[in-house]
C-alpha cells in the first residue's frame, strides 16, 4: 500500500519539477512555449537515446510518461525496438509507430471539438 | 525624500519582478504534478482492467487529450492555463491544447486551409524536430548495432 501512495508522490514530484523548469526558462529566457515543447520532445529523445530517461521513468512512472519529455522518449524507445525487431526500416517506423495513438487522438479529438465547439477568441 | 522614493520604487519593482516567477513556479509544479498524478491513477484503472502496459501508457495520453480537448471546446482548458503556465503546458496536456486551439480558431477560414492547415501549428514542429531527432538515434543505434 505504501508503494502505491509513494508512486503517487514520486509521479507528482517529478513530473512537477519538469514543470518548474519550463516555468523558469519562458519567466527568465524568452523561449516561447512552442520553443519549450519542441525542446522538451527533442530532450525526451536524448535522454532516451543515451539511456538516462529509462530510470526517470522506471521511477515516477506517469511522472515521467505524462511530460512532453515523455513523448521524446517513447519516440526513441520505438525506434529501438523497432530497429531490434525489423532492422533498419525500424529507423522510419518506430517513432511515429510508438507515439500514433497520442498524434491520431489529438488530430481526431481536436477535429471534433471544432464540429461541436464554437471558438471563444473570435 | 525623493531618493527614497526612487529607491522604494526600485524595491517595489524588484519584488514585483521576483514574486511572479516563485508564485508561477509554484503554480506551475502543483498543476503539472497534478495532471501526473491523474496519469498514474489512469494507468493504475488499466492495468487494473488487465489491459497490456503497452496499451495502457497509449490509453493515458489518449484519455489526457480527450480531457483537454473537451476543456478546450468548453473554454475551460484557457482559464485553466493562464495560471498553470508551464503546469499544463509540459504535460500531454499542453501537446493536446496546441492542436485542439488553433482547429477550433480557424475552423471560420475553412476546414482545408483554415482549420486543416493551422492544426498542426505548434503541435507540427514538435512532430517534426521530435521525429527527426528519433529518426538520428535510430541511426546512431543501427550503425552501433552492426559494429557490436
Amino acid at each position: 500500500m505504501t508503494d502505491v501512495i509513494l508512486q503517487y508522490v514520486y509521479a507528482f514530484a517529478v513530473g512537477g519539477a519538469f514543470c518548474v523548469i519550463a516555468q523558469i526558462l519562458i519567466d527568465k529566457t524568452k523561449l516561447t512555449p512552442a520553443r519549450i515543447l519542441v525542446a522538451y520532445v527533442v530532450s525526451g529523445v536524448v535522454l532516451g537515446g543515451i539511456g538516462v530517461y529509462k530510470y526517470i521513468a522506471d521511477f515516477a512512472g506517469a511522472g515521467a510518461s505524462v511530460p512532453l519529455t515523455g513523448f521524446g522518449y517513447a519516440l526513441s524507445e520505438g525506434v529501438k525496438a523497432a530497429i531490434d525487431e525489423k532492422g533498419a526500416i525500424g529507423i522510419l517506423t518506430g517513432g511515429l509507430t510508438a507515439t500514433s495513438a497520442g498524434i491520431a487522438a489529438s488530430m481526431v479529438f481536436a477535429l471534433l471539438a471544432a464540429l461541436i465547439f464554437k471558438s471563444k477568441n473570435k | 525624500m525623493s531618493v527614497n522614493k526612487e529607491k522604494y520604487g526600485k524595491y517595489v519593482e524588484k519584488t514585483a519582478k521576483k514574486s511572479p516567477i516563485l508564485k508561477n513556479c509554484v503554480k506551475a509544479f502543483l498543476i503539472g504534478g497534478l495532471i501526473c498524478v491523474i496519469g498514474q491513477a489512469l494507468m493504475q484503472l488499466y492495468l487494473y482492467l488487465d489491459i497490456s502496459k503497452e496499451t495502457s501508457k497509449a490509453l493515458v495520453s489518449v484519455t489526457l487529450i480527450f480531457i483537454t480537448a473537451l476543456l478546450t471546446g468548453l473554454g475551460i482548458f484557457d482559464d485553466i492555463a493562464k495560471h498553470a503556465g508551464a503546469g499544463t503546458l509540459v504535460p500531454i496536456t499542453g501537446f493536446a491544447n496546441s492542436v485542439v486551439s488553433p482547429a477550433l480558431d480557424n475552423k471560420s477560414e475553412g476546414f482545408v486551409m483554415g482549420l486543416g492547415a493551422k492544426i498542426f501549428i505548434i503541435a507540427g514542429p514538435v512532430i517534426l524536430y521530435g521525429t527527426a531527432a528519433s529518426v538520428l538515434y535510430g541511426v546512431i543505434y543501427y550503425i552501433c548495432k552492426l559494429f557490436m
